[in-house]
């Protein structure tokens, strides 16, 4: 029984570290290949070995697709290709593959300078990672060998991410990566056709939230951001460098304008100018409204954001800044943060979700004294703030997806094990399917059952369909054919055609029945007498009376013989071949039983 | 009747220019597929067009001319024009939005179902920015459209022709309009000619479209310019949509050759007109009206449209610079000749160089790729398959091929040259489970199969038969014509021969006695005279004579059939 395995290594029943192994029609796909943000041990990266155990990672894998340029989604590349070794394809869009290996080179020095971690994997791993890269267009039909292929969607969420359908034949797996059903101010809504896969991978990171309206949202976020900078606050945005970055800076940018503000604006240095320069170049990944209107004016050229110096941080006056990384983890957002943490004129603002572990996570859970690294203890008095301004679709989105993909079966990852039962009730309830969620390392096998593909000849197609439009054919029609099968490609071809294709002759079976009827009329009455008896029966068939005194019902032929000895008894001559074998004994049974009493 | 027609597929930007006529006023109702930046450029070009046009309006507009018994007086060539009443005024800007409106966006190796029966596929052609050929397959048959194609290397992505491949037909159309130029060398030229124009303070013009081969032009100059100490003469670029056009050829990285792409990760422009805008060698306006008047500098190259030299800003320089040898023109777009279209502005004093550039195939070209690719059959223009009225001589520019190629003419109709045989078909598992297949020569299989045909939108799926209902215990009584046996349960068709001898031991086995032979001219007869029973048996045939006995009939037939196989 054919079967798709679904296995994850990370991101089961846990947000971080994505990577979901798949087996569709004995291909092997291994989707995303992320790090997790709250580790910095072995955990941080999948677990491979699930893999290498039983041979080489490009012995076993057809291909790897990143989903999108977040490191929880690609973070472990450089490591799986380079340091564990694999050589095979890896396939992303054009904007990932421009982003990703900035982001890994980011990740790379904070891991190796900052924290001195060692057996870590260097620049020229990416470089030589990034190189096994193929780059995909939306919407191309990527063929990774005869019999795989793979189409990228649009998925929203950051710069470039999508969605991936995987199909062999006619079994198809979905993976959604990271997605947003609501167009936001830099990017479209996700959208699938309805392509009716076995099995939609969906993420459920918002599984049991439904948001209110984003405009609602974004007047909430203004108006904290300007209470705050009105009494002289500081307001600290901890971001990562390209995504929900340039949304809430084309959001502050048009609310300065409006309002004419001075406060100043920054954004931490490195990545910025180089990430709004990615997001000009590949503009036709943006929304609708931008794309339009780049020409006028570009929407990622800033008027009044600057770049942020360190020594800002101890300017007196209120200030606005956006800081990397987003989850409070390290960097620069983190030194800021233990700059203004100690004022509780001074706000932090946290757009997005953060991994356990991380201090963002620690002080969005209500906890204000922190333990930092010697053993300090950071009092935290400034107002802590959590605007949901992750792209993530939310409960309402994941449903709206399902629904416009129309899957067999749904799995969840990425997500809370708790909030997933809940979806998986709704899912399991609303559309009927099943739903998984499988924890790392576990395996879920769907059995599937593929239609087999053939080809049947135009002639006798062309015969079936003229009879299918006959008005009577209400019911189910029959179709009758022979299928030839040779090296595995199947044709299904009238039988005559068969006979004809393979040089063998047909073997017409005939039978004559000899019929005897007490009649004492001439041989042509006998025979008139036997066409309107049967005329009167059968009504829906075709019976005739030939000049030369013979009778057709179809193609069974009747002869009426008198034969010499007896003149009052006819001999009725009933031949049919074996294709007419029912009707044939039929009408032998039916004459045996005698003509009715003609009218003298 | 266009209102017939289901799908039109865009092959690149210049193909695109009469769709509002198409789709705003003649009840076509389907769909259109292009690329984004076929759609993006399409409308550019048209936008300027418009431009152009509204800039010098009429009036009055006369259409006597346009009556055949009048236009035959006029004078050569506007006698000669054909279909004088099919032209039509120039659309609005209006007519294009709702034109363009109507396009659906594909991108390259994008699989697009057409009612469930073919499959079009664009694919890169390499010509210009989005260009594409079409593959339209179903799973049978495959036709390739070839048109405007180029295998040079210049900004675009390069043409794919693997996917070209295994086609039964290949329409070749949208060769270069010049079979005989190099366009490598034309740069060249182009480029020598514009620095000895300038270096003696002449100005050079630039007729062009508004994109396409500037990009090359303006790339190559930026490479150029510097070493011919030409850095300080400045470019200007004259269009109702210079901007756009240099804006948007910025964003299709993902349309354009490796080369540019990679800068893109950097993040750096792809081209690097980017580079001569930002350090002001490089100028665009809208109009020579308002800002352009007031820094213009001479000598200076403009580049500026409409390559027809018929209106457009190009007409303003062709007057201002046409009386001064020192000035020079020159012709990069193929599709005029240059000779008509300076014809109303002679005498001119001012230098004309023609060197066009056309990227697109030639026949050496068009060989080699016939060679790779292979299709069974090649369709093209009839112009393809003679050499050019101009170059009778030159049997080489034709298109060879083998078997050779069908032509056609404006408005023919063409059967192509395959015939369709199979169609796609699925069958169900469960059916699948049901047959049982007999092997009937080596590697070869065969299985009847009866079953339930379901089509939708196009597609046939095999399912298995519906299980015959259960009997219905009789209740009522059955009347006579309730037994005619339903002739839908067809039987098989019989193959093979019946070997007499064995079968007359079968006989013998199951108990018929007194069986005799005889040989007859095509083969046996078996009489089992206890029965009153003849079977005459033939190579193909055998045929059993009996009295109205069904039981003994029954068995007969039982054991001829033993001896038979069943398809």
């Amino acid at each position: 029984m054919p079967e798709i395995r679904v296995t994850p290594l990370g991101a089961g029943q846990d947000v971080g570290r994505s990577c979901i192994l798949v087996s569709i029609a004995g291909k092997n796909v291994m989707l995303d290949c992320g790090m997790h943000m709250g580790f910095s041990d072995d955990r941080r990266f999948p677990d491979f070995s699930y893999i290498t155990q039983s041979g080489r990672l490009t012995d076993f894998l057809d291909c790897v697709i990143i989903s999108h340029f977040h490191l929880d989604h690609c973070g472990a590349l450089p490591y799986f290709s380079e340091m564990v070794g694999y050589d095979g394809p890896i396939y992303m869009t054009h904007p990932t593959q421009a982003i990703c290996p900035i982001l890994l080179e980011d990740y790379r020095k904070i891991a190796v300078d900052k924290k001195g971690e060692a057996n870590f994997f260097t620049s020229q791993m990416i470089k030589d990672c990034m190189k096994k890269v193929v780059a995909v267009h939306l919407h191309q039909t990527v063929q990774v060998d005869d019999e795989l292929e793979i189409k990228a969607y649009y998925a929203g969420h950051v710069l470039g991410a999508a969605m991936f359908q995987i199909k062999v034949g006619s079994e198809s797996v979905v993976y959604t990566g990271d997605y947003n059903m609501t167009p936001d101010r830099h990017l479209g809504a996700a959208w699938i056709d309805k392509c009716r896969p076995n099995l939609l991978i969906t993420e459920s990171t918002y599984a049991t939230t439904i948001r209110d309206s984003k405009r609602c949202r974004e007047r909430d976020f203004l108006k904290k951001v300007h209470e705050t900078v009105e009494r002289g606050g500081k307001v600290l945005i901890p971001v990562f460098a390209l995504g929900r970055a340039q949304e809430l800076c084309i959001l502050l940018e048009t609310f300065w304008e409006r309002m004419n503000l001075k406060v100043p604006i920054y954004f931490s240095t490195g990545l910025t100018e180089k990430a709004n320069h990615y997001y000009k170049l590949f503009i036709t990944w943006t929304n609708q409204k931008i794309r339009k209107t780049f020409v006028q004016r570009n929407m990622f050229e800033f008027k009044h954001i600057k770049a942020f110096d360190r020594a800002f941080a101890d300017n007196p006056g209120p200030m606005v800044v956006f800081a990397t990384p987003g989850m409070l983890h390290a960097g620069q957002s983190l030194q800021i943060f233990r700059k203004w943490a100690g004022n509780e004129k001074n706000m932090v603002i946290m757009p997005g979700y953060c991994v356990q572990g991380t201090v963002g996570h620690k002080i969005l859970s209500g906890q204000r004294k922190l333990e930092m690294e010697g053993r300090q203890v950071l009092e935290v008095k400034m107002q802590v703030e959590y605007m949901s301004f992750s792209a993530h679709a939310d409960a309402k989105g994941i449903m709206q997806l399902v629904g416009q993909a129309e899957p067999d079966s749904v799995l969840l990852v990425h997500g809370e094990a708790k909030k997933m039962e809940f979806l998986k009730q709704k899912i399991e309830q609303e559309f009927r399917v099943n739903c998984y969620m499988p924890a790392n390392g576990e395996t879920v096998v769907l059995p599937t059952s593929p239609s087999i593909p053939g080809g049947i000849s135009l002639g006798l197609l062309k015969r079936e369909m003229a009879q299918g439009l006959l008005p009577e054919a209400k019911k189910p029609r029959l179709l009758h054919g022979t299928l030839i099968m040779k090296d595995s490609n199947f044709r299904l071809v009238s039988s005559e055609q068969a006979l004809k294709e393979l040089g063998l002759a047909e073997h017409q079976l005939r039978f004559t029945c000899r019929v005897h009827l007490h009649d004492t009329r001439k041989e042509q009455e006998t025979a008139m007498r036997v066409y309107s008896h049967l005329k009167s029966i059968l009504k829906d068939h075709c019976v005739q009376h030939l000049p030369d005194g013979s009778v057709t019902v179809e193609s069974i032929l009747i002869q009426a013989a008198a034969p010499s000895e007896d003149p009052a008894t006819k001999v009725l001559l009933v031949s049919w071949t074996y294709q007419d074998e029912e009707l044939g004994s039929y009408l032998t049974s039916l004459l045996k039983k005698g003509l009715p009493q003609a009218p003298s | 009747d266009l209102s017939t027609v289901d799908v039109i597929l865009i092959s690149n930007y210049h193909c695109m220019m009469a769709l509002p006529y198409i789709t705003e006023h003649t009840g076509f109702s389907g769909t259109v597929y292009a690329t984004e930046p076929t759609v993006q450029i399409g409308r550019l070009l048209m936008e300027e067009l418009v431009n152009f046009i509204e800039r010098v309006p009429k009036a009055q507009s006369a259409s006597l001319w346009k009556n055949k018994d009048i236009q035959r007086l006029l004078p050569s060539p506007l006698k000669d024009a054909v279909e004088v009443s099919t032209w039509r005024r120039c659309y609005t800007m209006q007519e294009v939005n709702s034109a363009l409106s109507k396009i659906q966006l594909v991108g390259y190796s994008q699989k697009i179902e057409l009612f469930g029966a073919v499959q079009v596929t664009p694919l890169s052609s390499g010509y210009a920015l989005g260009s594409s050929n079409w593959i339209i397959q179903s799973h049978y048959e495959k036709v390739s459209y070839v048109s405007g194609s180029s295998l040079l290397t210049t900004h675009p992505q390069p043409m794919d022709q693997a996917s070209l491949k295994n086609s039964d037909v290949l329409v070749l159309t949208g060769l270069t309009q010049i079979p005989t130029a190099n366009p490598d060398g034309m740069v060249g030229e182009f480029c020598s000619n514009l620095a000895l124009t300038v270096r003696n303070g002449g100005n050079v013009l630039v007729p062009c479209y508004p994109s396409g081969v500037i990009y090359d032009l303006l790339e190559c100059l930026y490479q150029y310019i510097d070493s011919a100490g030409l850095s300080s003469v400045p470019l200007y670029f004259i269009s109702p949509v210079a901007n756009s056009s240099l804006e948007f050829s910025q964003i299709f990285a993902e349309w354009l050759c490796h080369n540019k792409q990679s800068k893109v990760y950097l993040p750096e422009p792809p081209f690097p007109h980017a580079e001569l805008i930002q350090t002001n060698k490089l100028k665009h306006y809208p109009s020579i009206h308002g800002d352009f008047s007031n820094d213009f500098r001479q000598p200076c190259v403009v580049f500026t449209g409409h390559p027809s030299l018929r209106f457009g800003d190009v007409v303003h320089f062709m007057e201002l610079w046409g009386k001064s040898s020192l000035n020079t023109v020159i012709f990069t777009e193929p599709d005029f000749s240059y000779l008509e279209a300076l014809a109303p502005y002679q005498p001119l004093a001012m230098k004309c160089i023609y060197c066009p550039i056309d990227t697109r195939l030639n026949f050496i070209q068009v060989s080699k790729l016939l060679k790779e690719v292979q299709p069974l059959h090649v369709v093209c223009p009839e112009q393809y398959t003679q050499p050019p009225p101009a170059q009778s001589h030159r049997t080489d520019l034709v298109i060879d091929c083998q078997p050779p190629a069908t032509s056609y003419r404006r408005a023919e109709v063409l059967t192509l040259p395959f015939k369709r045989r199979y169609e796609r078909i699925e069958i169900m598992p469960e059916l699948a489970d049901s047959l049982v297949p007999m092997e009937i020569k080596p590697g070869i299989s065969l299985a009847t199969v009866s079953a339930v045909l379901h089509t939708k939108d196009n597609k046939h799926v095999l399912q298995p038969p519906p299980r015959p209902a259960q009997p219905t215990s009789g209740k009522k009584r059955k009347r006579v014509s309730d037994d005619v046996p339903d002739c839908k349960v067809l039987k098989p068709l019989l193959s093979g021969s019946i070997p007499v001898e064995q079968f007359v031991q079968t006989l013998e086995k199951h108990g018929f006695s007194d069986i005799k032979v005889e040989d007859t001219a095509k083969g046996h007869i078996v009489l089992l005279q206890e029965a009153e029973t003849l079977i005459q048996i033939e190579e193909d045939s055998t045929h059993i004579i009996c009295d109205n006995d069904e039981m003994l009939r029954v068995r007969l037939r039982d054991l001829v059939l033993k001896f038979l196989q069943k398809f």
